[in-house]
């Protein structure tokens, strides 16, 4: 029974899901609102299984003091701290906003930041031209790189239009790029679809954990 | 007596100047606007319901050559015999106007008149019209028969599998590459890192991420190594610990399962980025795994795991970062190749089924764009009209 009941959850779910999108009566579009909503409900309740996890997780850590303990310290005690400023004052708390705004906000751009870093030294490796494969990846990212900035109308601007840069770099984009795009989107589609199949019909169950086994 | 009668024949006199300057006016007659053509009020088709269309011919005034006019107004009733509420002032060019919020099986009627300077047209009436929502949405029906087709196909693969016939799948380097990684990790005694990524369980590239770490998980219990899996969602991480779970049991090693490898971290994104940063520069695991939705926390994560020595396996759907991944990772699984990593790694029958249904899927939406090319081209719009969904 334990495996039985998720799998027919599924299966009338995932059918009901997947007809829905065919009707567009009232009755339909709110039974849709309504079950997204419970998944907002249930995540909820998740979170409180996922605060319990972390906080086990770094107890455990500064209890048995294994290396790298004192970071664990400063998440409990950051976790405690918006969490009884946020309850006792508000969200709209003086101290809370500026912890938000002062503390984690610039933490988080800073991490965003190091991106343009990493691209660059990402960039280095894929453009090495040691095959013919990747020096026309090498060829055709400088010249989308000079198409798209004034120093590539400045070098190419007196020759033909076909043969500027930045002609040649809206081509590369919005012909050869957009096919490649759409042939995987299209990929993704049927597969998104496979996949839904295999688990509405019970093929897929590793989803199901220990219960799922055959 | 003198002011008296100076004052009387001053007032004579400006009176005298005063008529005499008047300009005598020619008659102005301030017609109203010509008024609006037939209304036709219907039901707006394949909706929720709640909705009427109002249509009308526009003003003959109502012309850029002609006087114009300031625009249309709007009254609805829900009696022929009124009372009429205005409802809506349009601007002068609009030949229609979609009604919402109405009551279902309620009727309604309409009457619209052009406005000019605060002066009325004679009102053109419109209606009864019923609003409704409709129980199938005949735009769609395109995509409910190729769905259908497709269901179809799948379920002959799968019954086809079931009874015996092989098929053919191409290799893919980067699901090949699984057992290697893993035996690389046992054979330098260093855990695996599992990332499912920043989709919900509700997100089907999650959901393949959890069919892949299921397998992953299993060879990983069979080589007793140890497996990180790091969480930005409450619920995957109830569903990966779940399968991680699952995975020891059946193999036979339930007792070394360790709950606290799969873990929570946060619901914001770049902390969550620098959490798993974090483990991988202090873990050194020999394997990553980036399976399921990813953003711009991609090349950050994969390009850590370059730096720690790590061979990396991606796998996502989201276009922008197949490229990011494709420069970081050894092997990336592109797209669909996520959908069918569970079939490859499996290789039961019955998942390979519907790699065969997908690859005539395939062929279908391939011949459907060359057919549509080609009408197009010839001037037959009719065919891709019926791809518009509305």
């Amino acid at each position: 029974m334990k495996r039985e009941l998720p799998l027919m959850i599924v299966l009338i779910f995932g059918t009901f899901m997947a007809f829905q999108y065919f009707v567009p009566h009232r009755i339909s579009s709110d039974l849709y609102q309504e079950f997204n909503n419970w998944t907002i409900i249930i995540g909820i309740f998740a979170m409180v299984v996922g605060i319990g996890s972390l906080i086990s997780l770094h107890y455990n850590r500064i209890k048995f003091k294994k290396p790298g303990w004192g970071y664990s310290t400063v998440t409990i005690v950051c976790l405690i701290g918006m969490m009884s400023i946020g309850l006792i004052g508000g969200t709209e708390n003086d101290l809370f906003l500026k912890l938000y705004r002062h503390g984690l906000a610039p933490v988080t751009s800073t991490m965003f930041s190091l991106l343009a870093f990493f691209i660059a030294s990402a960039a280095y490796r894929a453009f090495r031209a040691r095959t013919i494969l990747a020096t026309l990846l090498l060829l055709a990212a400088v010249v989308v790189m000079l198409g798209r900035v004034p120093i590539g109308e400045i070098l190419t601007g007196w020759l033909p239009r076909p043969l500027q840069f930045s002609e040649i770099s809206n081509f590369l984009l919005y012909v050869p790029n957009t096919a490649a795009k759409r042939a995987i989107f299209i990929g993704v589609g049927l597969g998104v679809a496979a996949m839904s199949l295999k688990i509405i019909l019970g093929i897929e169950r590793t989803w199901l954990g220990g219960e799922g086994r055959k | 007596m003198k002011v008296f009668l100076v004052l009387i024949v001053s007032c004579w006199l400006t009176d005298i100047w005063l008529f005499a300057s008047e300009v005598p006016f020619d008659s102005v007659t301030v017609e109203p606007p010509s008024m609006a053509g037939e209304v036709l009020v219907r039901d707006k088709p394949n909706d929720t319901g709640g909705t009427l269309i109002i249509q009308w011919a526009i003003s003959a005034d109502d012309t850029a050559a002609g006087a114009g006019i300031d625009g249309y107004m709007v009254y609805r009733s829900k009696n022929v015999d009124g009372p009429y509420k205005l409802i809506r002032v349009l601007p002068s060019g609009s030949i229609s106007f979609e009604d919402t919020g109405l009551d279902d099986g309620q009727a309604y009627y309409y009457r619209i008149s052009s406005v000019k300077d605060q002066l009325e047209s004679q009102i053109v009436a419109g209606g009864p019209a019923i609003p409704s929502g409709q129980w199938y949405h005949t735009k769609r029906t395109p995509i409910l028969v190729l769905m259908i087709l497709f269901c179809i196909t799948a379920v002959v693969f799968i019954v086809k599998a079931k009874g015996g016939y092989t098929f053919y799948v191409r290799p893919i380097a980067g699901i090949d590459a699984v057992d290697e990684a893993i035996g690389r990790a046992t054979e330098m005694g260093r855990p695996i890192l599992y990332v499912p990524g920043l989709g919900t369980a509700a997100d089907v590239a999650t959901i393949a991420a959890f069919t892949i770490l299921g397998r992953v998980a299993r060879k990983v219990a069979e080589y007793n190594t140890r497996v990180i899996c790091p969480n930005y969602d409450p619920v995957v991480m109830t569903v990966c610990q779940e399968v991680v779970k699952g995975a020891y049991s059946s193999v036979g090693k339930p007792d070394m399962y360790e709950p606290k490898d799969v873990f929570f971290i946060t619901q914001d994104q770049f902390p969550y980025t620098a959490a798993v940063n974090g483990i991988i520069l202090r873990e050194k695991p020999a394997t990553n795994f980036y399976m399921g939705m990813f953003y711009a926390e991609s090349l950050v994560l994969a390009e850590t795991g370059f730096i720690a020595g790590s061979i990396q396996i991606a796998g996502t759907d989201q276009l922008i970062q197949i490229p990011f991944f494709v420069c970081a990772c050894d092997y990336v699984l592109m797209g669909e190749e996520l959908y069918a990593a569970s079939a490859y790694l499996s290789k039961e029958p019955q998942q390979l089924g519907t790699l065969k249904a997908q690859d005539w899927g395939k062929v279908v939406v391939v011949l459907l764009i060359i057919i549509g090319t080609v009408f197009s081209t010839v001037g037959w719009s009719w065919f891709s009209a019926l791809f518009d969904i509305g």
